[in-house]
C-alpha cells in the first residue's frame, strides 16, 4: 500500500506538490512512483533560475530498469534543484516526500491538482 | 495471462513484481534489484530459469548432427558432462539463437535454448534433425533454477545426498552431472561461480524454500540482467539476432572455423564475411563502454566515434558493482579509446573497455572518476 500524505497535492502522473510558507512550492515523485521505478541510480534536476512551463519535462529519474521524465504541474522559476540527489539518488526511494524532493520553484501558474483522497482513488483504479 | 513456471505461485507469495518476458510471467524483482545483485556478487542468490527450454537430442548420429547445426564444434566435447556454448546460425551467418549443449553420452546431448526463441529454435532443430535421424524431445517436465555466487555451490550441496553432493562439488567449471534424479551443472550467467540445476517440476518449490532458509536470496530477472552485463555476456535479441553475425557480436571465440572440413550451417557465409573484413579492414565489432559522467546508458543510444563514424549501444545499464553505467555497443571497428554517447540529446563521454566488466566479484578495469 502506497503512502499518500494528507498534507500534499498530487498529479495523475504521480508527482506531489507541497506549498511552502514563503509561497514557493516543492515538487517530487510519489511513493507509488518510486516503488514502480525501483532502485534509483541517477536523478537529474533543473538548475535554479530556469523557467519552466506547465507540463514541461524538467527532471529525469532513472532506475536500474528505466528512465522516466518528471513533468512539472507548476509553471514558474526554479529556485533550487535538490543537490543531494547527485550523490544520493536513492533518497527518492527511501524518503520520497522528504529528503527525496526534486525541485523548488516560485509558481506563476498551476494545473488542477488532485487531493490526497482523489490520488488514493487513482492508485486503487490503477491497481496499485 | 502468460506462461507460468512451477515456481510462479511461490514468486507471488514472496512478493515478486511479475513482468512478461518472452511470453512468460516472470519475477523481475522481489525487494530491491540492487540488493539482489549484490547478494550474488557477495554470497548467493537463486533465479528461476524454468522458462528456458531444455531439449534432449538422442540418436546414434547426434554428434554429427550437432557438428552441422552449431557454429562451435561439439567435436571438442570428449568427457561426459562437458558443456559448450555456441551460436546456432542460419545460412547467412545470422544468429538464430545462442545456447549451451551438454555431452551426456555418445547418443545423447542436452541443449538449453532461450525462452523467447523456443518455437523457432525447435522448428529449426527438428527440420535439421531429420536427415540425421535424431530425436528432439523438449523436457517440459523439468524446472530449472540457477544458484549463483561465491557461496552458491556449498549451499546447494547441502540439499543433495552425500554421494550427490560429492559429485556436484567435484564438477569442474562448465561440466554437469546427473545426481539424485536431477541434473546439476557448474554453469551460469552472472560471472560468478555456481550451479544451474534441472529437476522434476514438483521439486522446485521445496528446493527454493530450503535454499532461502539457508540464506540464498531470491533474485529476479532484473538482477540477472545487470549481473550478465557486468559479466560481459550477450543477451539474445539485444546484442545479437538473425540480422547480425558472431564476428560483429563479440562471439568470434565461439565459432570454430577449424577443422576446415566441418560444414556447419552458416560456414560459407562466415568465410565470405571474414574474407571481406580482412580485405577491406572494415566491419563492425561489439565493444564495452563505461560512462565517465553521470547518467545511465541504455540500448539503442547513438555512439559517436572520434572520426565521425557511429554505431549504437545494444545493452546498457547501471552497474551496481562499479557504481557506473556500462554498455555493450556495436560500432565500426576502430582503435578509439573514448567515444561519446547520445543520451537524450546530450553527448556524454564513455571509455572503451574490453568486457567482462566484473568477474568473481571484482572489477576488471579501473573505474573512471565521474567528471560531471
Amino acid at each position: 500500500m502506497s503512502n499518500v500524505p494528507a498534507d500534499l497535492l498530487y498529479t495523475k502522473t504521480h508527482e506531489w506538490v507541497r506549498k511552502l510558507p514563503d509561497g514557493a512550492v516543492e515538487i517530487g515523485i510519489t511513493d507509488h512512483a518510486q516503488h514502480a521505478l525501483g532502485d534509483l541510480v541517477f536523478v537529474e534536476v533543473p538548475e535554479s533560475g530556469r523557467k519552466v512551463t506547465l507540463g514541461e519535462a524538467c527532471a529525469v529519474v532513472e532506475s536500474v530498469k528505466a528512465a522516466s521524465d518528471v513533468y512539472t504541474p507548476v509553471a514558474g522559476e526554479v529556485t533550487e534543484g535538490n543537490a543531494l540527489l547527485a550523490s544520493e539518488p536513492e533518497a527518492v526511494n527511501t524518503d520520497p516526500y522528504g529528503k527525496g524532493w526534486l525541485m523548488r520553484l516560485r509558481p506563476t501558474a498551476t494545473v488542477d491538482l488532485m487531493s490526497p483522497v482523489d490520488y488514493q482513488k487513482l492508485l486503487q483504479a490503477e491497481g496499485g | 495471462m502468460g506462461l507460468r513456471t512451477p515456481l510462479f505461485e511461490l514468486h507471488r507469495e514472496l512478493g515478486a513484481r511479475i513482468v512478461d518476458f518472452g511470453g512468460w510471467d516472470m519475477p523481475v524483482q522481489y525487494t530491491s534489484q540492487i540488493d539482489e545483485h549484490h547478494s550474488v556478487r557477495r554470497a548467493a542468490g537463486i533465479f528461476d530459469v524454468s522458462h528456458m527450454c531444455v531439449v534432449d537430442l538422442r540418436g546414434a548420429r547426434v554428434r554429427a548432427f550437432l557438428r552441422k547445426l552449431l557454429a562451435n564444434d561439439v567435436g571438442k566435447l570428449k568427457l561426459a558432462g562437458k558443456a559448450l556454448y555456441s551460436c546456432m546460425l542460419n545460412e547467412s551467418g545470422g544468429v538464430i539463437d545462442d545456447l549451451i549443449v551438454y555431452f551426456m553420452n555418445e547418443s545423447w546431448f542436452r541443449a538449453v535454448v532461450n525462452a523467447g526463441t523456443r518455437d523457432k529454435d525447435l522448428a529449426w532443430i527438428r527440420a535439421q534433425a531429420r536427415e540425421f535421424d535424431v530425436q528432439v524431445q523438449e523436457r517440459i517436465d523439468f524446472a530449472m533454477v540457477a544458484i549463483q555466487g561465491p557461496q552458491a555451490r556449498a549451499k546447494t550441496a547441502t540439499l543433495l545426498s552425500a554421494s550427490g553432493a560429492e559429485a556436484a562439488l567435484a564438477l569442474k567449471p562448465f561440466f554437469g552431472v546427473e545426481v539424485d534424479g536431477t541434473f546439476v551443472a557448474r554453469t551460469g550467467y552472472t560471472g560468478e561461480d555456481g550451479f544451474e540445476w534441472m529437476m522434476p517440476s514438483e521439486s522446485a518449490v521445496r528446493v527454493w524454500r530450503e535454499l532461502n532458509a539457508k540464506g540464498v536470496v531470491s533474485c529476479g530477472l532484473g538482477a540477472r540482467d545487470t549481473l550478465r552485463l557486468e559479466a560481459g555476456m550477450n543477451l539474445y535479441g539485444n546484442d545479437m539476432d538473425e540480422k547480425t553475425h558472431p564476428f560483429e557480436s563479440g562471439l568470434a571465440w565461439t565459432v570454430a572455423m577449424e577443422p576446415r572440413e566441418r560444414h556447419f550451417i552458416g560456414r560459407e557465409a562466415l568465410e565470405a564475411i571474414l574474407a571481406e573484413r580482412t580485405a577491406s579492414h572494415t566491419g563492425r565489432e561489439l565493444i564495452g563502454l563505461i560512462l565517465e559522467e553521470r547518467g545511465v546508458l541504455r540500448s539503442h543510444q547513438r555512439v559517436q566515434l572520434p572520426g565521425g563514424a557511429a554505431g549504437e549501444t545494444t545493452s546498457g545499464t547501471f552497474s551496481p558493482t562499479l557504481e557506473r553505467s556500462i554498455a555493450l555497443a556495436r560500432v565500426p571497428a576502430s582503435d578509439a579509446q573514448r567515444v561519446q554517447v547520445d543520451i537524450r540529446g546530450k553527448l556524454l563521454n564513455a571509455r572503451v573497455v574490453k568486457p567482462p566488466f566484473v568477474r568473481f566479484g571484482q572489477p576488471m578495469m579501473a573505474i573512471p572518476e565521474i567528471t560531471r
